[in-house]
């Protein structure tokens, strides 16, 4: 049975705005109820996001952050995606190369941060560094499994109209193997975000992450602190809506079956 | 209506296809199974011809090996006296169902072995190919949009396109149901008519290959040997319910050995 508009309007928008502003009241009420001198109020909070932007400091550090992210993401992609489709073409290389992923993929970025800062010194090539070990691992292991997961009878068919390898691998397998890796890129976008944040705590003195922890050491402003995390959450919200825009492209879309 | 580059083929010329002593040994861990013995088969030019045996026979190891994806253990095929060695867009294999690309409109899978063509010899190709299998107006769309019937009259339009010498189906109505499947078998006819390509179609529906085929090769339980031929001498359109039709099938049905009285 085929919902009404307003079935849908109500579960898409009239809800979650719902949701949204009962959080926000709990969260008004608790610090007015709990009398915290620390914490900020919804309201505070707004006072610090006008007195950043009115500072001119947030789109600075929002473009530094979001400056990392992409060229940290996009070698990423430029290394992982090749990386796993050789992977997944070849398993004899990948049952050679595997044991080295699988060591080095649970190692958070995180910890990475004090040998990225001998390597590279404090400034972005740190933070870059960073962003791309936490999204290249995800990519690779997509790509490689997407290659690996192309139903035979795909590559017969490509064979059978005489594909040399380059091109059944163009032709073949990458189409079909890129719904997976779009998966990846996705989550890999995701952790990036999340690494481009605690990076700029440490690594450098720029960005959302550099906002949240100078604003907390110079002055205890956790209005600026609440203020800075629900900019990351709304930026990491958009990025993520940007790409699912990207599962509804047609020759993509048969291997979302949400999207379908 | 013919389109320049595809020649109709001339039925009264010398073996299209040629199988010669054939035989496919598997080797597995622990032990080899034989699945082809000793085939002897000629297909001449423009002839339809059903492969019909028990379930797990071998067929469909026949048609790899006759289509270049399985390299026999002994003996050879050869389509026109030239030795099959691998995979060809001269003979074109056709899957039972999910063999078209996804990511691909019908018109891309249609075009899918066409990359050699200039734009516009393949743009001619592919609307005659659209034409032929009455997709016209789907052009564009994907093949998630597209009934299985559907998708089989395009894989069958993918396959021709390339102008392959010979088409080999391997169950290709298979996965459809059974009001789908009488309905492909008369499009199968109809765009072999018009076209008189060699067709060999692996199937297991006794009607179908009595229906469609100019003979039927009953192929034995494993290792496969080839154990009757049986020509069906009915023209088209064939009447199912003649007399001679009838005697045909019950034939067909002895041959495999199943009692036509149940």
């Amino acid at each position: 049975m085929k919902r009404s508009r307003q079935e849908n309007l109500l579960e898409k928008w009239l809800l979650p705005l719902v949701a949204v502003a009962v959080l926000l009241a709990v969260w008004h009420y608790s610090v007015l109820m709990t009398g915290t001198r620390v914490f900020p109020s919804p309201l505070s909070v707004w006072r610090g996001i006008l007195e950043l932007l009115h500072k001119h400091v947030l789109w600075a550090d929002i473009s530094d952050s979001l400056r990392r992210v992409v060229i940290g993401f996009a070698a990423a992609t430029v290394v992982g995606v090749p990386l796993g489709l050789c992977l997944g073409w070849f398993p004899s290389l990948h049952q050679v190369v595997n044991p080295v992923l699988e060591l080095l993929r649970p190692i958070s970025p995180i910890a990475w941060i004090p040998v990225s800062i001998i390597f590279f010194g404090i400034g972005d090539p740190a933070a870059i560094f960073l962003i791309f070990l936490g999204s290249v691992f995800p990519i690779v292991v997509a790509a490689a499994s997407g290659v690996s997961s192309v139903p035979p009878l795909f590559r017969r068919a490509g064979r059978n109209f005489g594909l040399t390898n380059a091109q059944l691998l163009r032709r073949v397998i990458f189409p079909a193997a890129l719904p997976q890796i779009l998966i990846g890129l996705r989550i890999s976008l995701g952790i990036a975000w999340l690494v481009v944040v605690a990076a700029e705590m440490i690594a450098v003195d720029s960005g959302l992450g550099y906002l949240v922890i100078d604003s907390r050491n110079s002055g205890k402003r956790y209005d600026l602190v609440v203020a800075a995390m629900l900019i990351i959450g709304i930026i990491g919200l958009v990025l993520d809506s940007v790409f699912r825009l990207v599962e509804r492209i047609r020759s993509v879309r048969w291997g979302f079956r949400h999207a379908a | 209506m013919a389109l320049p580059g595809i020649a109709i083929p001339d039925q009264a010329a010398a073996p299209k296809l040629q199988v010669t002593n054939l035989g496919v040994v598997f080797q597995g861990n622990d032990k080899t199974i034989a699945a082809l013995d000793n085939i002897n088969l000629e297909i001449s030019d423009g002839e339809f011809v059903c492969l019909v045996g028990p379930s797990g026979c071998g067929k469909s190891t026949l048609l790899n090996a006759m289509g270049g994806f399985l390299s026999p253990t002994s003996g050879s095929v050869s389509i026109d006296g030239e030795l099959v060695s691998g995979p060809d867009s001269r003979r074109i294999l056709v899957f039972q169902e999910h063999g078209v690309f996804p990511w691909l409109t019908v018109e891309g899978n249609i075009g899918f072995g066409l990359a050699k063509l200039s734009r516009s010899e393949r743009a001619q190709r592919i609307a005659h190919y659209v034409e032929l299998v009455q997709l016209q107006g789907f052009e564009r769309s994907y093949p998630s949009d597209l009934s299985g019937g559907m998708k089989q009259r395009l894989q069958v339009a993918r396959a021709l396109a390339v102008n392959p010498d010979v088409l080999f189906l391997d169950e290709p109505f298979g996965a459809l149901d059974s009001i789908t499947r009488v309905m492909m078998r008369g499009e199968l006819l109809r765009i072999w008519q018009a076209e008189r390509r060699t067709i060999l179609c692996v199937t297991h529906d006794i009607d179908e290959a009595v229906q469609l085929a100019d003979r039927v090769v009953v192929l034995s339980s494993r290792p496969a040997r080839i154990q009757n031929v049986l020509t069906i001498d009915i023209p088209h359109p064939r009447n199912i319910s003649s007399p001679r039709y009838l005697t045909l099938r019950d034939e067909l049905l002895k041959m495999i050995g199943l009692a036509y009285e149940i």
